[in-house]
């Protein structure tokens, strides 16, 4: 500690005080490398891929035989002329992804940008959290699918109903971790900022904000999660194309090997949102990853 | 600080009047002052007919057990919470009184928190600048410019664009003061600052606080539960009494400013020691008692 001291220009340790956030992520990325983490990662791919495939296809287990195998599977989404009609060269499969990722972004952006200032409001001013929290605390946990007949009678068409059912979920999870996120800030930064002369208006937006925003990503990490689980609800029993009807007609029309790359995309493209929700939160909380990084 | 920088500050400290006389504004007048914590419940009396008076420019040091209510004071000054009666004038303007039970929170006494309250979300840089920048009177650059400045002054250069959480407790620390300083108070109120820090790096910290003192005339109300700390920093030690509280004893350390770290070792540091151990150890054993009581 006295060696930093007596070198304060030398105090943000061998990276050097300014890095920028792409070098940062760039120097994660290759110690993420040459750590045994994405090794680790592979062999539990690979654990569940040939459990998957000695399970149906070479020992044929009980429960598992009229599941589509791994090589049937995997033959159909690669392959140029699919025999039910759905693999990566047919158009038909990016227009489902493509109808769930403009739902997700509809319900998403909406639930943040109502969310994320209901919260800060309600951490914010006591007398609004007295009317506003106890409603929202009986509504929250009614369960989406609760929810379904009320979205199909209050929004007409096919498109509003499950665009509603995905925001539901995810707005509450953004406002209840924003509100939480307003009170965790220690209450010294609030006094610290009026003492330095801050109005309230001012320390709203220097503390209370900045303050909640660890708080407020971990919301939308939530919310975006809740997102997709709510969509594939709705999508399967209002609504036309997009992956949960692709899996739900694929049930029904018996064509199994569907099901399973329905499933599987909804798992990449789902990781792939939460994925850039994390880096959008990175990029506008460069303290807090230059902390972590510390610890790391 | 390298011993050879020391000896720079030192030798330039000595051209500058060090006494409080030199200082002109910052005097505290605590006059009867309790407060009681929910009143109409609990009841919890934390401050008792407590008067103090400060001053301009004295670093006064306010020495007292666990839980006896000099954070409550502290506050009271800084315009966190009201007080039950009694009143607070600042350079002869009130601050809180009878009609007037909370003070308003003013960059002319800016508290250094127990914990440290630099805003993690900003640089240091950003921190330092905060005060001006909120109160809008100055431009940017000119801001900026004078923040760097006062960095580079307190040996700060280089960590402008670090987060707080990236530098060493102590720095932050430093850090704060210079916000605080940045706003040119009148007083500092300091809780308990360097509690949680080792003994090496507080007393670099006391160090750096002197030197700060010696260049910025400002009035210090410190809290401490060390009386190492106490002796070495202060010119006056008010020793308080275990909850609530009220000052029980008043000890004039009587050794010369500038001070550096040789003090530590000499008779009258010794002395004064051994004078105001008794009463503390006294009051932290009724204190103790008073837990145990209460627990
Ligand atoms: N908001 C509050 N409501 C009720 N009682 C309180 C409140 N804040 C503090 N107290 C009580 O008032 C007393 C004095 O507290 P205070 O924080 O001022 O003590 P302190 O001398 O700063 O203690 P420490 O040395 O532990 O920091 C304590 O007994 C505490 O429990
Ligand atoms: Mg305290």
């Amino acid at each position: 500690m006295s060696i930093v001291l007596d070198k304060p220009d030398t105090a943000g340790g061998e990276r050097g005080p300014e890095l920028s956030s792409l070098g940062l992520t760039m120097y994660r990325f290759s110690a993420w490398l040459k750590s045994p983490r994405p090794y680790l990662m592979l062999i539990g791919f690979a654990i569940v891929l040939g459990f998957w495939y000695l399970a149906v296809e070479v020992l044929q287990l009980p429960r598992f035989e009229s599941m589509p195998g791994l090589t049937e599977v995997f033959r159909e989404w690669f392959s140029k002329d699919p025999i039910y009609g759905l693999s990566i060269y047919t158009p038909e499969y990016y227009t489902h992804i493509g109808i769930s990722l403009r739902r997700i972004a509809y319900a998403f952006l909406l639930a943040t940008v109502l969310g994320v200032p209901l919260g800060l409001f309600l951490g914010w001013s006591k007398t609004f959290r007295e009317f506003v929290f106890p409603l929202f605390e009986v509504l929250r946990p009614i369960p989406i699918l609760a929810w379904v007949p009320l979205a199909i009678i209050m929004f007409s068409g096919s498109e509003s109903p499950v665009i509603f059912l995905t925001f539901l979920a995810s707005f509450f999870a953004t406002t209840l971790n924003t509100m939480l996120g307003v009170e965790s800030i220690d209450e010294s930064y609030s006094r610290a900022a009026s003492c330095l002369g801050a109005s309230r208006w001012q320390v709203f937006k220097h503390v209370v904000i900045p303050g909640a925003m660890p708080y407020i990503f971990t919301g939308l990490q939530i919310s975006i999660g809740v997102a997709w689980f709510s969509l594939v609800a709705g999508e399967m029993v209002s609504g036309q194309f997009g992956l949960g009807y692709l899996i739900n007609t694929s049930y029904m029309m018996i064509e199994y090997p569907k099901i399973i790359i329905g499933m599987i995309t909804l798992g990449i493209v789902g990781f792939a949102t939460s994925a850039m929700v994390r880096a959008a939160g990175d990029y506008m909380m460069q303290w807090r990853v230059r902390e972590l990084a510390l610890v790391d | 600080m390298s011993a050879e920088m020391n000896q720079d500050t030192i030798a330039d400290v000595t051209k500058v009047d060090v006494t409080k006389a030199a200082v002109t504004k910052g005097a505290i007048k605590i006059d009867d002052v309790v407060k009681i914590y929910d009143p109409n419940g609990a009841a919890v009396m934390a401050v008792d007919h407590c008067s103090i008076d400060i001053p301009a420019g004295e670093i006064c040091m306010i020495v007292g057990p666990s839980g006896c209510g000099k954070t409550t004071l502290l506050n009271a000054i800084a315009g966190f919470h009201d007080i039950t009666s009694g009143s607070i004038h600042l350079d002869g303007e009130l601050l809180c009184g009878p009609e007037k039970p909370q003070a308003e929170p003013g960059s002319d006494r800016i508290v250094v928190f127990q914990n440290g309250a630099l805003f993690p979300w900003k640089t240091n840089l950003e921190n330092v600048a905060f005060g001006p920048m909120m109160a809008g009177k100055l431009g940017k650059k000119e801001i900026y410019d004078k923040a760097r400045a006062m960095m580079a002054d307190a040996g700060l250069s280089g960590t402008e664009n670090n987060y707080p959480g990236e530098v060493s407790s102590g720095l932050r620390r430093r850090v704060e003061i210079v916000r605080a300083l940045m706003n040119d108070p009148k007083v500092l109120l300091f809780d308990e600052p360097y509690r949680a820090l080792d003994s090496l790096t507080k007393s670099v910290m006391h160090e750096a606080l002197l030197e700060i003192y010696y260049r910025n005339k400002v009035t210090i109300f410190f809290i401490t539960h060390d009386l190492e700390e106490a002796i070495f920093l202060g010119h006056r030690l008010i020793i308080m009494s275990s909850r609530p509280c009220k000052p029980k004893k008043i000890v004039e350390v009587d050794i010369p400013h500038p001070r550096d770290y040789s003090v530590l070792t000499s008779q009258r540091f010794r002395e004064i020691m051994g004078e105001a151990k008794g009463v503390v150890h006294e009051e932290a054993q009724k204190a103790f008692a008073a837990g145990e009581r209460e627990g």
